[in-house]
Formats: structure tokens, sequence, C-alpha cells
């Protein structure tokens, strides 16, 4: 059984349909959505994760429909994500960032109300992941005045502290330098290493040719082609969706 | 000035500290921004009231029921933020305030426009006390708890939870805070609080009429909020002080006082608009040089 299915996912914004009949499932694998502006992808991430219900059509999760669930409630299931236009906690350092997602398991009980949240443990775990994501340096900085590559890896540290088995990354690339794509890239394939299975949106061809072991194609709305990544180069449908010919 | 006009000044300080640390966990912490604090203020105020005169309670019993009842009504009050945001939020609240004053005014039960009169002094120990020092000290005793109790909230969870609504609700959502949930409960906890000041108002002044807790009164709570520096815990105070203290200051230049009054809260929003001991003010960071704010932030990356 996959960790994730979606099943025939339709999703309208008033009259202009962004999802058509989408289907695909997600496995033990880096998967990657492709799909020019516009495709449906950021909509896709915002329905398996919660933040909209699609019109038609399932999520299946672990074997259970999740469609209905709002997003703190998916979270909880293990489904973390980033997101395309990052929004760290602007007024928490770098450390608290980490920290609010550690704090996952306690929002929704009566304990999250009086338990202390910097406690050794909880400090050590953030740590942890600190390093994991190199960000040890901007440990007391305030997420807002970092640059953006650093940003994105404060959302993907406070992703991981929630310890999902499902991360959904959006665009995790998007405004960084060469190098730092290179520590991307190495630090998902570690990420991966460690049973976490991801799904990423990425506009960054060549990024998510060198990473996903298989990629699914979107174009307006629809899948247009599924794949491993050497396929999904040679498919004329995907070359004429990129060059916008028909 | 008579020490009696010093007390009623100080202990007025006092209950506008519980005030303002409040309506901070509401608008600073948790980032909803509310002009309608004086409403809940006003509710702890009429809970005593009429707890004292119409059923001849205790005081202890009063302000109990005064902090546990305008909380439950807060709960309730605050289930327009789950639907409404930012400056509808705020349109929201004053729409409260409005409500709960013209229920104060045309419900006779509450003593309509005349208000409630003859509230009897408080009696604690044994001790019938009316302003003075003792009431200076207990309304001293509850801002410390209040501001013990914000300090706290701070340091837990559920403080580290409402930061993250205040800072974005969808990224808060995708690490499992229900911004739903935190916003009833810090419009709850807010309430509360505020319901306890006004029982420590309405037993010290002895009296309560409805315009007392009209929207005038909500701007002047969050302007003291803002002038000290929202979101922390010394802002609040430091506000509280200084615009409870500034009219009685100016008393020499009367009916220009306010006047001078409004045009320092002008001063202030242009030069210091994070308030004047806030994180990132010019004072802040004069009295405490390692604000985390500057100080610890690594250099930029040079690309």
């Amino acid at each position: 059984m996959p960790i994730l299915e979606v099943e025939r996912v339709s999703h309208w914004f008033g009259g202009l349909q962004a999802l058509k009949d989408v289907s695909l499932y997600a496995d033990r694998e880096i998967l990657g959505l492709i799909g020019p502006n516009g495709a449906g992808k950021t909509t896709l991430f915002n329905i398996i994760s919660g933040f909209l219900t699609p019109t038609h059509g399932k999520v299946i999760y672990l074997g259970k429909p999740v469609q209905h669930l709002p997003p703190h409630q998916i979270v909880r299931l293990g489904i973390a994500r980033t997101f395309q236009i990052v929004k760290p906690f602007a007024n928490l350092t770098v450390e608290e960032n980490v920290l609010a997602g550690i704090g996952m398991p306690y929002y929704a009980q009566f304990r999250g109300l009086v338990a202390p949240y910097r406690t050794t443990a909880n400090v050590h775990t953030a740590s942890h992941l600190l390093e994991l994501t190199d960000l040890q340096n901007y440990r007391n900085a305030p997420a807002n005045r970092l640059p953006i590559g650093i940003q994105r890896r404060v959302e993907i540290a406070r992703a991981l502290a929630i310890k999902p088995k499902l991360l959904l990354l959006d665009e995790p690339a998007a405004g960084l330098v060469a190098k730092e794509t290179l520590e991307l890239a190495n630090l998902i394939k570690n990420l991966h290493q460690q049973g976490i299975n991801i799904i990423l949106i990425e506009h960054n061809m060549r990024f998510a040719m060198s990473l996903c072991q298989r990629i699914v194609v979107l174009a307006q709305g629809e899948i247009i082609a599924q794949g491993q990544p050497i396929e999904i180069q040679a498919n004329e449908k995907v070359i004429n969706a990129y060059l916008g010919q028909e | 000035m008579s020490t009696g006009y010093l007390l009623t000044i100080f202990t007025f300080i006092a209950i506008y500290i519980s005030l303002a640390l409040s309506l901070n966990i509401l608008v600073g912490f948790a980032g909803q921004i509310s002009l309608g604090q004086a409403a809940f203020f006003g509710i702890g105020a009429y809970t005593s009231a009429v707890l004292a005169i119409r059923y001849s309670l205790p005081f202890t019993i009063d302000f109990i029921s005064a902090i546990l009842i305008t909380g439950f009504v807060g709960l309730f009050l605050g289930l327009p933020s789950l639907r409404v945001r930012h400056d509808f939020l705020v349109l929201a609240t004053m729409g409260i305030n409005f409500v709960v004053i013209s229920v104060f005014k045309y419900v006779d039960f509450f003593g309509g426009a005349m208000g409630l009169v003859n509230i009897p002094a408080p009696v604690l120990f044994g001790i019938s006390f009316r302003g003075g020092v003792p009431y200076f000290i207990l309304s001293s005793i509850y801002a410390l708890l209040t501001l013990g109790l914000c300090w706290y909230i701070s340091k837990t969870w559920s403080g580290l939870a409402f930061q993250t609504i205040r800072s974005d609700e969808d990224a808060a959502a995708s690490v499992g805070v229900s911004s739903a949930r935190y916003k009833i409960y810090a419009f709850g906890i807010s309430a509360a609080i505020a319901g306890g000041a006004g029982s420590l108002y309405a037993h010290f002044i002895g009296s309560v009429f409805p315009d007392t807790f009209a929207f005038v009164e909500s701007i002047a709570i969050l302007s003291m909020v803002i002038f000290g520096g929202v979101g922390t815990l010394r802002g609040p105070i430091i506000g509280a002080i200084i615009l409870r203290l500034t009219p009685e200051l100016l008393r020499f230049i009367s009916d220009y006082r306010f006047t001078l009054y409004g045009a320092l809260l002008v001063l202030m929003m242009l030069f210091q608009p994070m308030g004047i001991l806030g994180n990132g003010s010019w004072l802040w960071q004069k009295l405490h040089p390692n604000n985390r704010d500057v100080a610890n932030t690594p250099q930029m990356e040079v690309k």
C-alpha cells in the first residue's frame, strides 16, 4: 500500500478548474511534481496538507481518507510541508521556529497550555535539527532577517520537527544559489535515507531530474505524464507543455 | 498633593497595568487586535457590583465570580475572531463593546444609565477597607499576579502557539496549532484578567456607570499597550504608568492637557512605533544593548 494516494481529485476556484481528475500515489521515494506555472501543483499540495478541501475526490493517507481534515490535524498524522512563499515565524528566532514544530503533539492537549517549552530535551532536539539543516550559526537570529535560502532551511527544519512520515516541499530550491541548491539536494537525499517520504514541487528541472526517483507532470490541472526522470525528459507532451506548443 | 490623591492615582495605575497586560495577551501574544477590552473590564465591574449589591455576596466571591464569568463571556465573544481577521476583527470587537455598554445602559437589572451605586467596601480577613494603602496593595498584588501569569504563559507551549498564530496562521497550522482554539483561549484568558481588574475598580470607586466602559476606554487601554511596547511584558506596564500619569502631571495646564497627551501619542507612533520599551525601540536598545534583535544576529552571508 502506498503511503499516499490521491484519487480522482478535482478542484475549482469559482469558475476556474485548477485540478481535473488528478490521481497519483507516493511511496517510499522522492517524488517530483513538476509542471508549468498555473498547472495546479501548489493547489494539489494545499489539498494534501488540508489547506484546501477538494471539490471532488479523495486523499488517502496510510489507508485512511484525510481530505476532510483541517491542516492542523493533517500535520498530526505525520504530513509536514513547507511553503512556496516562505512563511517562517517572523517574530521568533530560528531556534524558536524549530521548537514551535517540536510542540506539535502538545498544542491539542491541555498540558500544552501549562507545560514550559524550553526544556533541556526540547532544546537538544532543536539543536540536532539545526545541525542537520546546517542552521546552528543562526540559532538566535530572528527568522525574518535572514536571506531567502536560509529561511527555506528554517522551514524545512521546522517541518522536520514534527517528525513527518511524509514531507511536502514546495519549490525548496527557488531563490537558492548553486552551492545552496547542491546542499539542499544532499539534505533531501539524507532525509529520504532516514525513511522520510518526500514529494517536492520544483521548477528547477535539473534539480528535480537529478534528485527524484519518479516524476509526475501536471499541466493545466491534469497529469500529462509520469515516470522516471529519463522517460519524462524524452516525453513529447512534457516538452510541448514546457515550450508552450500544442 | 494629598496622600489620598496619590494613592488613588497609584491604585488606578495598578488596575490599568493589569488591564494593559490582559489586552497584551490578545494583541501582543496572539496578534488579535481588539478595540473591545473595556467591555470585559465592564463585565467584571458589573458582575462584582451586581453580586455585591443585589445578592450581598462578600468581596472574595464577587471578585472570583467576576474573573470566571468574564472569562466565560470572553470565550464566547472571541468567536467572531474565528471568522474575521485583522481590520475586520477590530471593527467586530468595537461592536462587542457597543453591545455590552447598551446592555448595561438599557437593562434595568444593571441600573440603566444611572449605574449601580453604593457597592459595599470590600472586607478581607475581617478588615473593611476602601481606598488607602491596603487597597493600593491589593491592586498591586493583582497586577503582580497578572504579570506572573503573562510571564508564565510566554514560557509555555500555549505562549509559543500564540506567537505562531500572530506570525502566520497558515504556518501555525503547519506545525499543528489550531488557530481557532488558541484565539479562543487568548480571548478567554484576556477577558478573565480584565474582569478581575473590573471587580477591583468597582469596589474601589463604589459605583459603576456604563459610560466608564465605553469604546474610548478600549482605545485608552490599547494605547497603553502600543505606547509601551506591544508583545513585551515591560511595555504594557510602562505604557499604563505613563499614560495614566501624564494627564495628572499635566493638570496644571488644565484644558490643554489632552491636547498635549494626544500629541504625545502621535509623536510616539511617528518616531517609535514599537513603543517606548518595545523590542527594537531606541530606549530599549540603550538600556539593553544585548537585545537579541540586533546584537545576536550573525553576519549575513555575502553573496
